[in-house]
């Protein structure tokens, strides 16, 4: 499940950048809209953001953009809450009726928890959307079930405290977290700090149905609009990272030891 | 037993990530058992110290030379004669006591002007614990004697270069850090912004003011305040200063925010010269709290202008946004050139450097009540000002920009060789 900037750069590469994630085996894609205060993201995302409003990025060409890509993945738009609750003439509610109409099927919003998700909760509900909310190594207890009551889609399982953003290593956290997790029948995708098809794998195998990888996909659109490399090679690259994600996720999931039978 | 405000009106509330609820509620539950219900006798240890090492209580002193200028009798609440040289050592002493008392192990807050930064770094410093500040580049620029003071107290200063490099990046950067650490460290917000409960809090910290300018008037006058007067940018300081009068319909509340160079606004830039998110801003969420903001069509955040830094900011305490609405408190604001003037008069007429923001204060006397002023405004008397801060940490810059407009009451600046 990767996740992109819509936008970043600009408005046609961004589009091919997607699609070559689809192309590459992801089976669901997080298009994020930017928003100029990302408090849950680290650096790599947050000049992600600056690179897309820099290219006129809005909400309603971030609509735009999702009508206009050709891809036949489910797509999870992931934004803050002030841009939902701005847009249109009905706080949260036209924003939610508009995702619906260019085909989006679910939100994610990393400063919106549960308690303050009534509103949300409801357009969604109306419009057939996925409200996914984040579940933190930090939740546990009342604020879990209360989460848990509330999530439809997938529950995003954030693998370590801190922001977002590539890492070298995978958190001993991710483990505790999805054994917290394993009475509730939601799937399970876990995100922060993925990078490569080997931690895919080792997520999946300890009980993750997903990886979220973000910043090491921004990463190579990073490095490719700084050495002004055509689009076309970004998308390549772009490609074959999903498909190693791809396949270490499916790999990890052959290494899951098999349920006994009873 | 009492209970934290959480929301005022539709305004406050909790948007923060998941990963930081917990500790939200964790501090929910510190300040409902210490501050509100003065468990453990912390509220005593509070007070204790806050006099002790802080100075309390500050004086109301009448000023001779406004009073006669503008006919009206003028009082100043000395909060620049706090320990540190402002108002916010209030609220620094009492959240890292807080922090203290809730077994935290480390400091980290964000700071504008640096003042709040600074009282940080000494709370923490005199409780002892490691403290760390966010600063934007272009405020470190604009503050280093505020910089150095804080090294002084043992506290590491790390710049934040994203965006502007001012208060709301800084804020965002802690509020990172915060998400990174939370289970060791307490994030001390310095204004009476973020979410709940840290706007209550933070109010409460500083309500100490307002409590003693009730007490002063009536041991001097015999009588409550007719008006106070306040600057506002996030609002620690408005809110102290108001917080005893809320309910005395007959004390008039003014905030005075800071104009900067002009209240229109350059969408297309995402710039608004001037941080009046009180008077012009629009509903919205930053840094955990539903408020007032400035914000262009869309949602994305403005970036606000001030020629002081610690006004300079995109939001405002969200209590304050209530109050507006409620007309219980006026919003008033005061441009970049009144503010610098005040801050010359007060120095030669009083004898009392004021911070660039308190300067604001004054500005709205003068453009209200001054020779060339637009008499909008009746004042009920006494008037109380609220000095926040003194201009010490403000020279540099005080200094240069007096010399870009040619102030007719300024001194001459020219340094001798």
């Amino acid at each position: 499940m990767p996740y992109l900037a819509a936008g970043d750069p600009d408005f046609e590469s961004s589009l091919e950048y997607v699609e070559a994630l689809a192309a590459g085996g992801a089976d669901v894609i997080e298009l994020g809209l930017p928003f100029s205060e990302p408090i849950a993201e680290g650096p790599t995302i947050q000049q992600a953001v600056v690179r897309s409003l820099e290219g006129g990025m809005t909400p309603e060409r971030f609509f735009e953009f999702v009508a206009a890509l050709d891809v036949d993945v489910p797509l999870v738009c992931m934004t803050y809450y002030n841009l939902i609750y701005q847009y249109g003439d009905e706080p949260v509610r036209s924003f939610v009726e508009r995702a619906a109409e260019v085909g989006i099927e679910g939100v994610v919003v990393p400063d919106l928890p549960a308690e303050e998700a009534d509103l949300l909760r409801e357009a969604c509900d109306e419009f057939g959307l996925d409200l996914i909310f984040i579940v933190a190594p930090t939740t546990a207890g009342d604020r879990l079930d209360r989460i848990m009551e509330r999530v439809s889609g997938y529950v995003y399982v954030q693998a370590r405290l801190g922001v977002t953003g590539a890492r070298e290593s995978l958190s001993d956290h991710t483990e505790e977290t999805l054994a917290r997790l394993e009475e509730y029948d939601v799937p399970k995708a876990v995100g922060f700090g993925i990078s490569t098809g080997e931690h895919a794998a080792s997520v999946v195998e300890a009980g993750a149905d997903g990886v979220i990888v973000g910043s090491a996909l921004i990463e190579i659109i990073a490095e490719g609009h700084e050495t002004d490399d055509s689009t076309a090679a970004v998308a390549e690259r772009i490609e074959s990272l999903a498909r190693e994600l791809k396949a270490g996720a499916i790999e990890g999931g052959q290494r899951r030891p098999r349920p006994e039978r009873t | 037993m009492s209970q934290p405000d959480t929301k005022f009106g539709e305004y406050g509330g909790q948007y923060v990530p998941e990963a930081l609820m917990p500790a939200i509620e964790e501090l929910t539950d510190a300040y409902r058992r210490y501050v509100l219900n003065n468990e453990a006798g912390f509220m005593d240890e509070f007070s204790e110290r806050i006099e002790d090492f802080g100075g309390r209580p500050t004086p109301l002193q009448r000023a001779e030379q406004l009073s006669s200028r503008y006919g009206v009798d003028v009082y100043l609440k000395r909060e620049d004669l706090l320990h540190g040289g402002a108002h916010k050592l209030n609220n620094a002493l009492g959240q890292v006591l807080l922090a203290k008392y809730m077994g935290k192990e480390r400091i980290i807050a964000e700071t504008g002007a640096g003042q709040h930064g600074t009282a940080t770094a000494m709370a923490a410093a005199h409780l002892d614990m490691p403290c760390e500040i966010y600063m934007g580049r272009r405020d470190i620029n604009r503050q280093r004697p505020n910089v150095f003071r804080m090294r002084l107290n043992g506290a590491e200063v790390n710049p934040v270069d994203i965006g502007r490099g001012t208060l709301k990046e800084a804020i965002s950067e802690t509020m990172r850090d915060w998400a990174t650490t939370v289970e060791t460290t307490h994030y001390v917000i310095g204004s009476v912004v973020g979410p709940a409960p840290f706007p209550a809090m933070v109010r409460d910290f500083h309500a100490v003011i307002s409590e003693e300018i009730r007490s002063q008037t009536a041991a001097k006058l015999g009588c409550l305040p007719g008006s106070v007067v306040a600057c506002a940018g996030g609002g620690s300081n408005t809110m102290g200063a108001f917080a005893e009068f809320l309910g005395e319909d007959d004390v008039d509340l003014y905030a005075v925010e800071a104009g900067g160079s002009s209240l229109t606004v350059d969408e297309e830039a995402g710039v608004a010269p001037h941080s009046a998110s009180l008077s012009t801003g629009e509903e919205g969420v930053l840094h955990g709290a539903r408020t007032k903001l400035l914000q262009d069509r869309h949602g994305q955040i403005m970036e606000s202008h001030s020629v002081s830094s610690g006004l300079d900011y995109s939001g405002v305490g969200p209590q304050l946004s209530h109050l507006v609405d409620e007309e219980r408190v006026t919003p008033v604001d005061v441009g970049d050139d009144d503010a610098l003037e005040a801050f010359h008069r007060l120095s030669q007429d009083e004898g009392i450097i004021p911070a660039l923001e308190t300067a604001h204060a004054f500005g709205f006397l003068e453009t209200t009540l001054g020779p060339d002023g637009d008499g909008s405004v009746e004042f009920e008397e006494p008037v109380v000002v609220n000095v926040s801060g003194r201009g010490d940490k403000d020279l540099e810059a005080a200094i240069e920009e007096t010399e870009a407009r040619e102030l007719e009451n300024a001194p001459d600046m020219e340094v001798f060789e």
